[in-house]
């Protein structure tokens, strides 16, 4: 009955979420559209469907997936773990967490995979370039981004170096990218960027995040906490653009090779 | 009305679908139980914490993401589609940029990951004494913040419909937007310059993402000369990097 109850909270919840983008939706179609909704009941069903689907998201995580992030966190940066003993040595090396890094980046790719938002993106994307992109290929773009970024923030978070000359340099490289990269896909890329970091990865990465900072000694959760959604927006439009760019190459070696023969 | 073979028909294609979306849901999250179910195993060697919840939640998880996904199809996408065609035929500029408007500020304001954020934001500030350290200033720092980000994303999401409009490449404005932020950083107040990038993440939601990108696809569909591919995506990425210039701003302005 316990899960029930807390079911019914969320969906109220959610619920209170959708609403107002349900007024406004309805408010511009009949006032100031002034046509009737298109299969009014289809679409309301649909967005019956994402309201209970959104409940389940937030619930399911919750309870079950988001305190085991923070658990297997803890355990995998904890001394005992690490070092094999009680307390961490003060001059330990960056190395000897390289468990947490290869579990930060492993779990950032599982996460966007399954990102329902970036699933909504990739499936217009495939839709409207009329399968010149594969759904799959971009989610997969996307989440080698991400499992790059966290890969790369753990280490930040690890190491204590300042979050800024990081995003800063990453940003510097989606500059030089854009230049050389074919039209249509930029766009698409930075909109990725955005797009990773919704329901799943979020939480999924704050827990992450939360839980290294109180095990590696030295670390401010408050301060160093932050910061692996930034690194988790930027690294996937590189990879979307490289995804872009490899396709582009591959098919112009192709094309040269078939004018050579 | 329907006659009843007609609607059990229906009934009967609808069930067959979500049995689709369902299988899809679950080979979505293969990749999360092989990761924790891997390194539990094999790493960490150490019996599972919770393994009856976890299962229990991943039930949830799947069955969540098919009915999401499956509401999307029949429901947020051609609704979005819909009202984007309806826009370009009504061709008023005002209506449908008040409507971007509304949309990027409405689904922002009420975000739950953005309340999250904002009162971890507050509490960070009260400790470093930008703000005092009673429950009425942060309060009204963590809403005077949330106000920000949602503004910054009505206005992104308009800044976005009219480059749609206009056929304006893409590229300039948003390394012209990367060069500010990083201009910005600078300038503004330590504190602050972390909630400022992350708040780029965080207010983009599941909801939205779907409604914005069917809006800005339906828009370069509908509007002659211009490519859903080249010109329709591009709205969320103005989403989440205004969000960063106006938090930062707001610190500057807030914190001097």
């Amino acid at each position: 009955m316990d899960v029930l109850a807390q079911f019914a909270d969320t969906l109220v919840l959610t619920a209170r979420d959708i609403l107002p983008v349900a007024a406004l939706l309805l408010f511009f179609h009949l006032v100031v559209l002034r046509k009737p909704l298109p299969n009014w009941k289809r679409v309301s069903l649909g967005f019956l469907f994402v309201l209970v689907g959104l409940a389940l998201f937030l619930d399911g995580p919750e309870t079950a997936l988001f305190p085991i992030g923070k658990i297997m966190a803890k355990q995998l940066s904890a001394p005992e773990f690490v070092f094999g003993e009680k307390t961490a040595p003060p001059d330990a090396a960056w190395y000897a967490y390289a468990w947490v890094f290869v579990f930060g980046g492993m779990i950032g790719f599982a996460a966007t995979v399954a990102e329902p938002a970036l699933i909504a993106v990739s499936f217009k994307a495939q839709e409207v370039s009329r399968g010149g992109l594969s759904q799959w290929g971009l989610r997969v773009a996307v989440a080698i981004g991400v499992a790059t970024g966290i890969g790369i923030g753990t280490f930040r978070i690890v190491t204590g170096t300042p979050l800024y000359f990081y995003i800063l340099a990453g940003y510097a490289i989606v500059i030089v990218q854009t230049v050389f990269a074919p039209r249509e896909i930029i766009a698409l890329a930075y909109d990725s960027g955005g797009v990773t970091t919704s329901t799943v990865t979020v939480p999924l990465v704050t827990a992450l995040g939360l839980g290294l900072t109180e095990t590696v000694p030295g670390r401010d959760p408050a301060l160093d906490g932050f910061g692996l959604i930034a690194f988790a927006s930027v690294f996937p439009i590189m990879t979307v653009m490289g995804y872009a760019q490899t396709a582009q190459w591959v098919s112009r070696r192709k094309a040269r090779a078939a004018r050579e023969e | 009305m329907d006659e009843p073979g007609g609607i059990s028909d229906r009934t009967a294609k609808l069930l067959e679908v979500f049995g689709i979306h369902l299988l899809g849901a679950f080979r979505d999250l293969v990749p999360i139980i092989v990761v924790i179910a891997g390194f539990q195993l094999l790493v960490l060697r150490q019996p599972f914490p919770e393994l009856v919840d976890m299962l229990g939640g991943l039930v949830l998880v799947i069955l969540g993401l098919a009915f999401f996904v499956l509401g999307l199809e029949i429901g947020l996408f051609p609704i979005g589609e819909a009202m984007a065609e309806a826009f370009a035929r009504k061709g008023s500029l005002f209506w449908l940029l008040l409507f971007g408007f509304g949309l990027g500020f409405s689904t922002t304001v009420a975000e739950p990951a953005l309340i999250a954020v904002t009162k971890e934001a507050a509490v960070v500030a009260a400790d470093g004494k930008f703000i005092p350290p009673d429950a009425d200033s942060m309060r009204s720092y963590a809403l005077g913040l949330r106000i920000t980000v949602a503004l910054s994303v009505g206005v992104a999401i308009v800044v976005g419909l009219l480059r749609i409009l206009k056929g304006w490449p893409i590229q300039y404005l948003i390394i012209g937007g990367y060069v500010a932020v990083m201009i910005i950083t600078v300038f503004a107040p330590k504190e602050i310059v972390g909630i400022a990038y992350d708040s780029g993440g965080v207010t983009t939601s599941t909801v939205t993402v779907p409604l914005v990108t069917a809006l800005g696809v339906g828009l370069a569909a509908t509007i002659r000369g211009r490519n859903p591919l080249v010109d329709g995506f591009g709205l969320i990425a103005f989403a989440s990097l205004l969000p960063m210039v106006f938090v930062m701003a707001y610190g500057m302005v807030l914190f001097r």
